[in-house]
């Protein structure tokens, strides 16, 4: 075994990771392909990132593409976001032609690198259109879709699903974001990383030091929301939150932590909203972060008493997997991904108001035991259910399943 | 007792199952009735076995998916109760189970006015499973050796010798009992302590657990014996 199955076996057991290498075993040398629109910031890019590493020291040779756009671009992609996600949006017709001519222009700089793959994953609708522009390509193609896209606004995937209706897959994160398609679509939730950097044991002193970089009392209790700042993240609705608890408890210090994404126009508008909200409080520490804090953020979650996702639409959340493995309870939106980790009133709280967020903040900051104790059951949920090696394996399973056809039950010799 | 070297060893496989969505999805008992009526068998197998290998945080209450719904999002707990028992043994084919369910849930529509509702976000998503089984490399040669192995079995290893196995024996048993049937020497007492388990109200590793414990306690008797 290498050095980093080693390291992966140390935490999740020797028998994961031997599964690991059984089910890669008749998939070694298959060249595999992961497209998507940004290397740093959000949690698809973070996946890639860890999950690339794992799949070539399987000996599964697996490359990463960028898809290459300007402004234009991300502001129409930003608007399949939004729209997948249920709000009404309008795209006028040039924005349509200009994300269709810049797939176009990715597909002939890509064309090599994908055409000979065996398998290709296109991540999110930012690249979806270069399948049907690679008419020639010979592998399996799969359209791993990240979003919650429960309830989408039907002009917004009708246009969309022209696009990945020809895939051989799609992935979903959960059942309910399935959507009618004319091929098999496997549900895979996302994971994370034990091994990095976001995620490893921090020293204590690491952990000291982010008080005083940020100006936090450590001495008072401190709640915090990491995520880009996006509406759909809810970071005004934390805020309110905040107040309403801190008439309770009136040490009460929130860190809203985050930072842009290369493919997220909104972030600085939403961060000026963000800014206003706070309104000079200086209990309400508003952090732009780079995309490689990853350190800092690791130790934010873990000085934090609880961390919040108050998202009201969330395709998995991966933040909330971090701080959960961190021991810490969550109180998440009920919604999307987050409902498959927040086991309400086991390893956190769902909520559906900023009230109801303050009801569960004052009541786990009135109960250290009792938070104690959900936090060590989130730890171990997220080690059976969403570490990066559970993650793997299905990638595999579904590329197994892929190369044997459909059938049912396919026994590996 | 016998209990010497076997013949035909018990190779231990493992398996990795994929979860596919088909799209039906039920929002109060009538759907859930239509589509059960309509869905692949496949998908009756995932939710009776193959969600055991899904995240799921706690034991589970209910021994299938239909009964759980209906108690947490139709709150039906009569229908709940009902579906509660269904036992898959009773069957010999996937759409023996597929009428028993039926005739439940047809009898439960009879008796009400009013059809129970999920809300919007809670409706029934019908799922179906593909599964790839490998064999681990390992194969125990008498049953002391599989007793010996059962500790250190994946919990997916455990699905599928334990589990899954009961829908490919045709008379709904697990693989360590065929096996252990198979051998010279008499095995009644731990072959029916392996029968007393029941693998629908623990989670894959507590059941691991219990089959250890199953064994341990044989193997104690058969020493003091």
């Amino acid at each position: 075994m290498t050095a980093l199955l080693e390291r992966y076996a140390a935490i999740t057991g020797g028998d994961v990771v031997d599964k690991l290498r059984r089910l890669a075993r008749p998939l070694r040398g298959m060249r595999v392909v992961h497209v998507n629109s940004t290397r740093a910031g959000g949690g698809v890019a973070e996946i890639l990132h860890k999950l690339l590493p794992l799949l070539n020291e399987l000996d599964i040779p697996t490359d990463w593409e960028i898809i290459e756009g300007d402004a234009e671009y991300y502001q129409c992609t930003k608007s399949f976001h939004n729209g997948l996600q249920g709000e009404t949006v309008t795209i006028p017709d040039a924005l349509l032609r200009h994300f269709e001519e810049t797939n176009r222009r990715n597909a002939e700089r890509l064309s090599d690198t994908l055409r000979d793959a065996d398998v290709v994953f296109i991540h999110d609708p930012q690249p979806a259109p270069l399948l049907r522009m690679l008419p020639r390509r010979r592998g399996t193609w799969v359209w791993r879709c990240h979003i919650d896209v429960r309830r989408p606004y039907r002009p917004v995937w009708n246009y969309l699903r022209q696009w990945v209706a020809d895939y051989d897959a799609s992935i979903f994160s959960l059942s309910d974001f399935a959507q009618p398609l004319p091929h098999p679509q496997y549900l895979i939730p996302p994971s994370i990383d034990p091994l990095s950097e976001k995620n490893i044991d921090l020293e204590a002193g690491e952990i000291d030091a982010v008080y005083g970089r940020f100006g936090i009392d450590r001495a008072r209790p401190m709640i915090l929301q990491v995520s880009r700042y996006d509406r759909f993240k809810d970071p005004v609705g934390v805020i309110q939150a905040y107040r309403i608890a801190k008439r309770f408890v009136p040490g009460l210090q929130l860190v809203l932590a985050g930072g842009g994404a290369d493919d997220d126009p909104e972030g600085e508008a939403v961060l000026r909203e963000v800014h206003a909200a706070a309104d000079g409080d200086d209990d309400v520490h508003v952090l732009l972060l780079p995309s490689d804090a990853h350190r800092v953020i690791n130790a934010l979650q873990r000085a934090a008493d609880i961390v919040l996702q108050k998202s009201t639409r969330e395709g998995f959340g991966l933040t909330v997997t971090e701080a959960m493995w961190k021991g810490k309870p969550v109180i998440g939106g009920n919604t999307g991904g987050i409902r498959l980790q927040v086991m309400n009133h086991h390893t956190g709280f769902l909520v559906s108001t900023p009230e109801g967020a303050a009801l569960r903040i004052r009541y786990l900051l009135h109960n250290r035991e009792r938070r104690e104790h959900m936090g060590a059951l989130a730890r171990e949920f997220v080690r059976d259910n969403f570490l990066l090696t559970r993650h793997v394996g299905e990638y595999l399973t579904l590329m197994l399943l892929l190369k044997n056809g459909q059938d049912n039950r396919v026994l590996l010799r | 007792m016998n209990n010497g070297p076997t013949i035909q060893p018990f190779r231990i496989h493992d398996c990795s199952l994929a979860a596919i969505a088909t799209g039906r999805r039920a929002q109060n008992l009538r759907e859930l009735r239509d589509h059960i009526r309509d869905v692949n068998a496949d998908s009756l197998y995932y939710h009776f076995w193959g969600s055991r290998l899904r995240p799921k945080f706690d034991e589970p209450v209910y021994n299938n998916d239909f009964a759980s719904w209906a108690h947490h999002a139709l709150r039906d707990e009569i229908v709940a109760e009902r579906l509660s028992v269904v036992d898959p043994r009773d069957h010999r084919t996937l759409e023996g189970l597929r009428q028993e369910l039926l005739d439940i849930v047809d009898f439960r529509l009879d008796e009400q006015e009013m059809v129970p509702w999920s809300k919007t976000d809670e409706q029934f998503s019908f799922i179906r499973s593909q599964i790839v089984v490998f064999d681990t490399g390992v194969s125990v040669r008498t049953p002391r050796e599989l007793i010996a192995a059962i500790p250190g079995l994946s919990t997916s290893s455990v699905f599928y010798h334990f589990i899954d196995a009961r829908r490919r024996t045709s008379d709904g048993r697990d693989d360590f009992t065929v096996w252990l049937e198979a051998q010279q020497g008499d095995f009644a007492a731990l072959v029916d302590g392996l029968a007393e388990v029941d693998h629908y109200f623990v989670t894959l590793s507590s059941l691991r657990d219990r089959i250890t414990e199953v064994a341990t306690r044989w193997t104690g008797v058969e020493v003091t014996s």
